[in-house]
């Protein structure tokens, strides 16, 4: 809503600043989002009237102008515009005027003596462009200031409304709301019944009375579609943003800003017999002033005559029968339509207007014939012609049962003690009006607030019009109860920290992706499309995070980084039947060095054990790594992880094939877990120290190439030999003294017993148990 | 006896020539060896009388301790030296770095959010979250936005199906922890406050200078019976003053409207020195929970009252940190990440 405050001030005048008033308006909840002047600061410009031009003896495109600008000697100025004639008048800066970065001096153009400037819309700032000097109307009283003339010393105020004051839609609701916030009293335009000089009526139907509570039009007839609107009508449509069109649109126009009721001229010779308010029916279609042709909908409003439909109630008018330069008679409408009937319906057709963006807020519903009155007459007196009795349909009106409102309630809601008094006293100066008993307000509404239906909605009121910053600040009180602390359980945050520690950087990428990520990358051709995506490459929800945090690398790489570790947290989704399945995951990606660059270290790339040891970090070494295929990863480097037999995620080299396809220059490796099963550490559990020394024993077993590490550890904790209490690998080892197929591996075995020391013998049977299954499992034969 | 006296200055002169152990050791046979010159004089005491043996030997045995004692002295000279020469061998540039991996860092968002997290903790209330595709009843109706209000055009939606919209705020996350907690407390005449923050990503259809199509908010809310809006202006208060950690802060409510809230309030701050000094900038929406909402979950809105806030964390996090465009956020360029690390 954007709006002078000349004009306002014509209804309200409070003494305050237009700073002061921006922020009277801004803290009640009516946010002024811009403040700026119609014209830049300029002085010394006045009215000027050129009584003779000749050409200038040495330039062709020059002319010397003899200029009166007031009662005194004429100016001689030269002028460089090409509509500088005698008889104009135009704005003149005299000489010592400051225009927008220059200050006007006299000055010799060419040999000629020039006291003052003739100057354009442009040279004044108050046009972005203009060709030639700015050309005033014949009227415009010369040595007037241009500023005063040209009422440039207004503001434009641009208000963010929020969508429940649609009282606020016109400069009389925004006056309303100053007189109600400064008690300075209100000047409404008067709007007396205009004379009825002729009996002609169209009979008006309402088939559709719930959508269409009142409806009133009138014939006009002889008006001049030629007229010209006047000047002080078109400044003001201007100022808020509407251009000025032909006399009978503007008037209607200037009706919606001055009273905030939309109103619809119709080419009375265009219509065939009665009016009907009702609604579309299937498969009737109409053109609509923008050009677009509509198929309407069983659920549209309509206005139709007996040829069909004629107008989308409330909405927009039809072309066929639009006001046009060869009308001579009109049919005005004003109307209420229910906001139920409109909402949303604009938005439908893809666009909004002036007319449905308030019918779907709410538009007084007592106000439906002042403003036809007050645009009859505006008609009459721009165009002419003469009006007919108003037809009207009425059916119910919307109620405004009476909103109770507590003391009581005021205080437990805001926490302040208003009287009373002060409570009756705020809800009059709102123009709200109530009975009183005890404490209890019952209050009605006026007809155009559409916003208050219960106490809250009252108590905003009050409080708004008291201050909200007089609500003072108070430190909340509340019992004293500790926050459960769950230890066996940690947070999303020391994950995080754990992998900020193995320097891991944290990115948030998109939850939406590409496709062919998904794709790709997960092998996902499932994934959720969203329906109005933002751009192609955001257009499926993310089943993986590998895809964001691969798209982090290469914007990384691109920068010249030529060793990144990232790591992202966030929730996966897929479909699950009717419904969305969420997890959150955390996925980490390792690109480049193992470590920086530095002294004394060879520059070795990381590889699947380097981020395994991270992995392992995370799972706090409670997790199997089962080989295992994957979309994402080289077939020969992937495992996928599991926690106590259940699978939590993968980890593993990205396949060279993507690899290429991304054009990264070496290897990734990369995991992704679930992170509810990280977040499970369980609570410390105490267990008996021996006291009795622990025996070491190294084993080193060959076995062929095929048998995983693992196999042999399982091997020998399922052998339940009762000492074990530590078994690790802690060497591979191929080549010279191991066949070839066949690999080398070491372990250390921990051996200790809680109720003695253990003898050679123990020892000695217990290798050979490990030793036993080893061989009889997986081939192991002991290194010699 | 003049004897012994060259003895023990040749053992002297002898002993401070050795350079090494392996030196000091010969030369010390020479003296205290089985043929050394000492050695040799204590075998020549048996030749003397008994009457000469106890002064001789006496005289003999001052000059053993005396070469003994110019040994050790010697020995320990070396032994001192060797060491002082080892040490400075093995002396590091210890300006040079230390090795290994360096320490990653956590994202803004994140760290913001952990410090929101963590100073709403310190008065009672607790974390809480909810799903990211929400369906249109949690996002929109339960909230008092029915179908066609005017206010969903205010939210630029971005729609899954029919039913499921990505959230536009973290909002219906409040909805949903208080039916849980109406269901948890139904057996108790008066159930216990609702204190809850709800962080989380939303997403709006919008993108540009000032807007990104995802985004952060966390969400406040408290239900008790007494709360009010005086209580929640102290509740905000207290934080940016907390999270800014700075009393030069205005902070102002401005009426405002959202469907779900009863007053509503826009929250501006504004500080009072600093490069950002004298202007109002939002930082986020709240109000008192509207009976709607309320009633919604089960709650009679006559016996609890409470707010909710909203707060847009990579507003917090800009203003905190000084960064100045919201798109770095999401670029996820190493050179802005690891200012924060």
């Amino acid at each position: 809503m954007k709006f002078s405050e000349h004009w306002l001030r014509t209804m309200v005048d409070p003494s305050l600043s237009s700073e002061e008033l921006s922020h009277l308006l801004t803290m009640a909840g009516l946010e002024v989002e811009e403040l700026d002047p119609v014209a830049p600061d300029f002085n010394g410009v006045v009215i000027a009237e050129i009584l003779s031009s000749e050409r200038h003896p040495d330039a062709d495109r020059l002319q010397i102008c003899r200029v009166k600008v007031g009662d005194g000697e004429p100016l001689q100025i030269v002028c460089g515009a090409p509509n500088a004639r005698a008889g104009l008048k135009a704005p003149c800066a005299l000489v010592g005027a400051v225009l927008p970065g220059f200050e006007i001096k006299r000055a010799k153009v060419r040999g000629v003596e020039s006291f003052g400037m003739l100057c354009s819309a442009k040279e004044l700032g108050i046009a972005e462009e203009s060709n030639g000097l700015l050309e005033l109307p014949a009227d415009a009283p010369v040595g007037r200031d241009i500023r005063d003339w040209l009422a440039l010393n207004d503001q434009l105020f641009t208000l963010k409304l929020t969508p429940n004051r649609s009282d606020c839609l016109s400069l009389l609701g925004l006056a309303r709301e100053v007189s109600a916030l400064t008690g300075v009293p209100l000047t409404i335009p008067e709007t007396a019944a205009v004379q009825v000089t002729h009996q002609e009526q169209k009979a008006v139907k309402v088939s559709a009375p719930e959508a269409c509570p009142h409806y009133a039009g009138r014939v006009i007839r002889g008006v001049d579609a030629f007229a010209a609107t006047p000047d002080w009508m078109k400044q003001r449509l201007e100022r808020s943003g509407l251009r000025s069109l032909t006399a009978i649109v503007d008037v209607t126009n200037y009706v919606l800003l001055e009273l905030g009721q939309p109103l619809h001229a119709f080419d009375l010779a265009k219509l065939q017999g009665d009016i009907q308010v009702r609604m579309a029916k299937a498969g009737e279609k109409l053109e609509l002033l923008n050009k677009q042709t509509v198929e309407l909908q069983p659920d549209y409003l309509v206005i139709a005559d007996n040829g069909g439909p004629v107008a989308l109630a409330g909405i927009m008018g039809g072309t066929p029968s639009s006001v046009t330069a060869i009308t001579t008679d009109i049919f005005l409408e004003s109307a209420f339509f229910s906001p139920a009937a409109i909402v949303g319906k604009a938005r439908q057709l893809g666009f909004s207007t002036d007319s449905s963006y308030r019918f779907e807020r709410g538009v007084d519903f007592a106000a439906t014939l002042q403003a036809m009155e007050r645009a009859t007459q505006l008609i009459i007196e721009i165009c002419g012609g003469s009006a007919g009795p108003i037809t009207e349909a009425v059916s119910e009106l919307p109620a405004r049962p009476a909103v109770r409102l507590r003391r009581d309630r005021v205080r437990r809601v805001l926490g302040i003690s208003l009287g009373e008094n002060e409570i009756a006293a705020l809800l009059q100066r709102l123009g709200m009006s109530f009975t009183q008993t005890d404490g209890e307000f019952a209050v009605t509404p006026p007809s155009y607030r559409f916003d208050i239906e219960i106490e809250e909605d009252l108590i905003e009121e009050v409080a708004r019009l008291y201050g909200y910053e007089k609500i003072l600040p108070y430190p909340p009180q509340a019992k004293m109860t500790m926050l459960a602390d769950n230890e066996s359980h940690r947070s999303a945050l020391a994950v995080r920290e754990l992998l900020v520690a193995n320097d891991y950087q944290e990115v948030v990428t998109y939850s939406f992706v590409d496709e062919s990520w998904e794709r790709n990358l997960a092998g996902n051709t499932q994934a959720i499309p969203l329906r109005n995506p933002i751009a192609s490459n955001m257009s499926v929800m993310r089943s993986t995070l590998w895809g964001g945090l691969l798209e982090a690398l290469i914007y990384n790489i691109n920068r010249k980084q030529e060793r990144v570790r990232l790591f992202e947290v966030g929730a996966c989704f897929a479909q699950d039947g009717e419904k969305y399945a969420h997890r959150t995951k955390v996925a980490g990606l390792c690109y480049g060095n193992v470590v920086p660059d530095q002294w004394d270290e060879a520059g070795r790339k990381v590889d699947f054990y380097d981020i395994k040891a991270d992995v392992e970090a995370l799972t706090r070494g409670q997790a199997r790594y089962i080989a295992d295929v994957h979309p994402a990863l080289h077939p020969g480097q992937s495992a996928r992880i599991e926690v106590d037999g259940v699978p939590v995620g993968w980890l593993g080299g990205l396949h060279p094939k993507w690899q290429q396809q991304y054009q990264l220059s070496s290897s990734v490796v990369m995991f992704e877990l679930d992170l509810e099963p990280l977040l499970q550490v369980g609570l410390p559990c105490f267990s008996e120290v021996a006291k009795f020394p622990p025996v070491r024993r190294d084993l080193a077993v060959v076995v062929d190439e095929s048998v995983p590490a693992q196999a042999l550890i399982d091997a020998m904790h399922e052998a339940n030999v009762g000492v074990i209490n530590e078994i690790a690998l802690f060497d591979q080892y191929r080549g010279k003294g191991v066949e070839q197929g066949k690999k080398s591996l070491a372990f250390l075995v921990v051996m200790q017993d809680t109720q003695k020391t253990l003898t050679d013998e123990d020892t000695d049977a217990a290798v050979a148990r490990l030793l036993t299954a080893m061989a009889q499992k997986h081939g192991a034969v002991l290194r010699s | 006896m003049q004897n012994l006296e060259q003895i023990l200055s040749a053992a002297q002169s002898d002993f401070a020539a050795c350079a090494n152990i392996a030196d000091l050791e010969q030369a010390k046979a020479k003296y205290l060896g089985k043929s050394g010159a000492l050695t040799e004089q204590l075998k020549g005491l048996g030749k003397l009388s008994a009457e000469e043996r106890p002064t001789a030997g006496a005289a003999i045995n001052v000059v053993k301790q005396g070469v003994e004692q110019a040994l050790q002295a010697r020995r320990d000279a070396i032994l001192d030296a060797e060491q002082a020469q080892k040490l400075a061998s093995e002396t590091l540039d210890v300006t040079l770095p230390g090795r290994g991996r360096k320490q990653g860092g956590l994202h803004p968002v994140t760290r913001t959010l952990a410090r929101i997290e963590h100073l709403f903790h310190s008065i009672g209330f607790e974390v809480a979250e909810g799903p990211e595709i929400e369906t249109d009843f949690y996002n929109f109706t339960a909230l008092n936005i029915p179908d066609d209000h005017p206010a969903r055009a205010m939210h630029d939606t971005f729609y899954v199906d029919d039913q499921h919209v990505l959230r536009t705020h973290t909002s219906p996350i409040q909805v949903r922890y208080m039916q849980a907690h109406v269901a948890r407390h139904q057996q108790l005449e008066t159930m216990p406050d609702v204190r809850i923050i709800a962080p989380g990503r939303v997403y709006r259809v919008d993108s540009d200078a000032t807007h990104s199509p995802m985004f952060h908010q966390v969400e406040g809310l408290w239900i008790g019976e007494a709360v009010s809006f005086a209580d929640l202006k102290g509740v905000i208060a207290d934080f940016l003053k907390n999270f800014f950690e700075t009393d030069d802060m205005q902070v102002r409510f401005r009426p405002s409207f959202f469907p779900f809230t009863e007053p509503s309030a826009e929250i501006d701050l504004a500080f009072t020195s600093g490069p950002r000094q004298g202007k109002w900038l939002e930082v986020a929406g709240c109000g008192m929970v509207h009976p709607n909402v309320l009633g919604h979950v089960g709650i009679d809105s006559e016996k609890y009252i409470g707010f909710a806030f909203g707060f847009g964390v990579e507003r917090l996090a800009m203003l905190r940190y000084g960064v100045s465009d919201l798109r770095l956020f999401f670029e996820n360029d190493l050179r802005f990440l690891k200012q924060f690390a």
